[in-house]
């Protein structure tokens, strides 16, 4: 296989994402063992520092379609303007990160390319000439491994997974699209900043969650306390599912299966007893720290260290600590 | 106003996973399945869009065996009017479900389709976006707010660090996420009136799958912990575990 490899780059307000860049360097690797150029796609209007840092990331070539009508994403308007895009550049594989538009977006790209598509994958594969990826089923309770019958391949990478590690320098071209702002069918009008934002919970290196435990909504400002212990933009809060449904915490909060599956260097959890859909969205976290007043919940069965106590005293005591640890 | 909910039978949450002797498939004894937990919000919605709007009409839709006419049957009791079991055995991937799908919902002239996110089996949240895309309709997924006013839809949707408003068009596909309504569910009145509603079963247009599966594995199951002490006391040794064992702080 001599094809080439395409990145469906993303950037947000001229931002290049940081997933893109992991995703061009998993297609560098790709193309070390199956040949071709790496080409990366990015779509929007005056793309200027997310063109010349997706230049330097290790693409062979980058490809941008530019357009005003572009500048807010268009599910349907991105699709053809990478559709279009692509059917230039003698694509064998196809990636693009597993982002909230990623997610969209690639589904789409796919249906229109009447070709297969591996989601959320934490893996790629090329064995016996077939790619193929790994990606987590059941919020990770269960991993599958797939090949791609069809060409071409197309897979989207679970975020924070594959390292960000190639460089180089591309050619970069951009032309406009074949199609006018008339022919969007769904267009995003507006992009508000979420309240609370701080670093997305996928991409936090810290989640803190609280559960039950803590007995009252308000009770959550220690959790909150012990998030920002860690420093700014280092943790996220997280929540378990019956504090979601009980109305304490946002939807976007949740963690587990009908939540969001997390995989932080450090996950602390407070109060949660650790019921299955829990455990599975939380088991690739590096270190698991659990603090419940009941030995025998479930999260010690997983956590690597735990604290039997009431979260009401140790909690403020531990995030004095932490201060003082990350003080140093 | 024609509205189609699609819905998908799935393995309950609380199921632990076992690998079947075939190495691609869970071993389904024991299993117990559920309406997968995301279309409920697709059901609720295409209730409050008809509701809203004042007329029309509700058809769900599900791709798989008889097994699901039990969860087509919760949907009724719900108080949607009619359903459709598009048969087909066998697993499919999200390409082959996606163009069997649409190849049923072309003939049937929705103005909009609510599905949910994604299934809680797969996790791919593909289906919705490749129906739309085949049908050419407009099309927004993860939906967690929606309102729909002089044929328009518009939509708020999560992203990373914020949220999207999306306007779009009808015919529209709205794909659901959880936190966009309160899902009602059936009372005996309705399980009783769900039984003389129509359930009609028609055999789906086969596609071969563009992705096959080659195993399933469990994750490597993670080293024994240890509790490190309790209460206040235990802060110091946790601190020490972080630093020393973990090496994180």
């Amino acid at each position: 296989m001599s094809q080439n490899i395409v990145v469906i780059a993303e950037a947000r307000s001229d931002q290049l994402k940081k997933p893109s860049l992991e995703a061009v360097s998993a297609a560098v690797d790709l193309a070390g063992k199956i040949g071709g150029q790496v080409i990366a796609v990015l779509i929007g209007a005056s793309l200027n520092a997310a063109k010349a840092e997706l230049a330097n990331s290790g693409a062979h070539r980058v490809v941008c379609v530019e357009a005003d009508h572009l500048a807010n994403y268009s599910g349907d308007g991105y699709c053809r303007a990478v559709v279009d895009a692509v059917a230039e550049l003698d694509a064998g594989a196809i990636l693009m990160s597993h982002t909230a538009m990623g997610k969209d977006l690639a589904p789409r790209v796919a249906a229109a390319l009447k070709t297969g598509l591996i989601s959320d994958a934490t893996a790629l594969h090329f064995d016996d000439g077939k790619l193929g990826a790994t990606k987590p089923v059941y919020a990770g309770k269960a991993y599958i491994k797939c090949t791609s019958e069809q060409s071409p391949f197309m897979a989207t990478l679970r975020p924070n997974n594959f390292e960000a590690n190639s460089t180089g320098t591309a050619e970069v071209s951009s032309a406009a699209p074949s199609f006018g702002a008339e022919e969007l069918k769904a267009i995003v009008t507006e992009v508000v900043a979420g309240a609370g934002a701080g670093v997305p919970l996928v991409e936090a290196k810290i989640v803190v969650s609280g559960g039950r435990g803590l007995k009252d909504p308000e009770h959550f400002r220690l959790i909150e306390e012990l998030a920002s212990a860690f420093g700014s933009g280092n943790a996220a809060v997280g929540a378990s599912r019956a504090v979601v449904d009980a109305g304490w915490r946002p939807h976007r909060e949740q963690i587990g299966q009908t939540g969001k599956v997390v995989a932080p260097t450090l996950y602390i959890a407070c109060g949660i007893s650790g019921a299955i859909q829990h455990l599975a969205g939380i088991s690739t976290s590096k270190c698991i720290v659990a603090v419940n007043k009941d030995p025998e919940a479930p999260i010690f069965k997983i956590a690597d260290f735990g604290i039997v106590g009431d979260v009401f005293e140790v909690l403020p005591v531990l995030t004095e600590a932490v201060q003082a640890a990350v003080a140093q | 106003m024609n509205i189609i909910v699609c819905i998908k039978r799935v393995p309950s949450t609380t199921t632990a996973i076992k690998v079947a002797d075939d190495g691609v498939s869970i071993d389904g004894s024991g299993v117990e399945y559920e309406l997968n937990a995301y279309d409920e919000f697709a059901v609720e919605q295409a209730l409050q869009t008809k509701e809203a709007v004042g007329e029309g009409e509700v058809t769900v839709v599900t791709l798989g065996t008889s097994d699901a006419i039990k969860e087509l049957r919760d949907c009724l009791a719900r108080g949607v009017d009619k359903a459709v079991l598009l048969k087909h055995e066998g697993r499919s991937d999200a390409f082959a479900t996606a163009e069997m799908l649409a190849a049923w919902l072309g003939t049937q002239n929705p103005d909009v389709i609510f599905m949910g996110k994604q299934a809680a089996d797969s996790d791919n949240s593909q289906v919705p976006q490749r129906v739309a895309t085949i049908l050419g309709f407009g099309c927004v997924s993860e939906v967690k707010s929606l309102s729909f006013v002089d044929g328009m839809f518009t939509a708020e949707r999560d992203i990373e660090g914020g949220r999207e408003i999306v306007q779009c068009k009808t015919p529209a596909l709205i794909s659901t996420s959880k936190g966009l309504n309160e899902p009602r569910y059936a009372n005996l009145k309705g399980i009783m009136k769900a039984k003389k509603k129509p359930l009609e079963e028609v055999d789906a247009t086969a596609s071969e799958s563009a992705v096959s599966v080659v195993s399933l594995e469990l994750p490597p199951p993670r080293a024994a912990g240890r509790i490190v002490g309790e209460g206040v006391d235990a802060v110091g040794a946790l601190l020490d575990a972080l630093k020393n064992e973990a090496k994180i702080l």
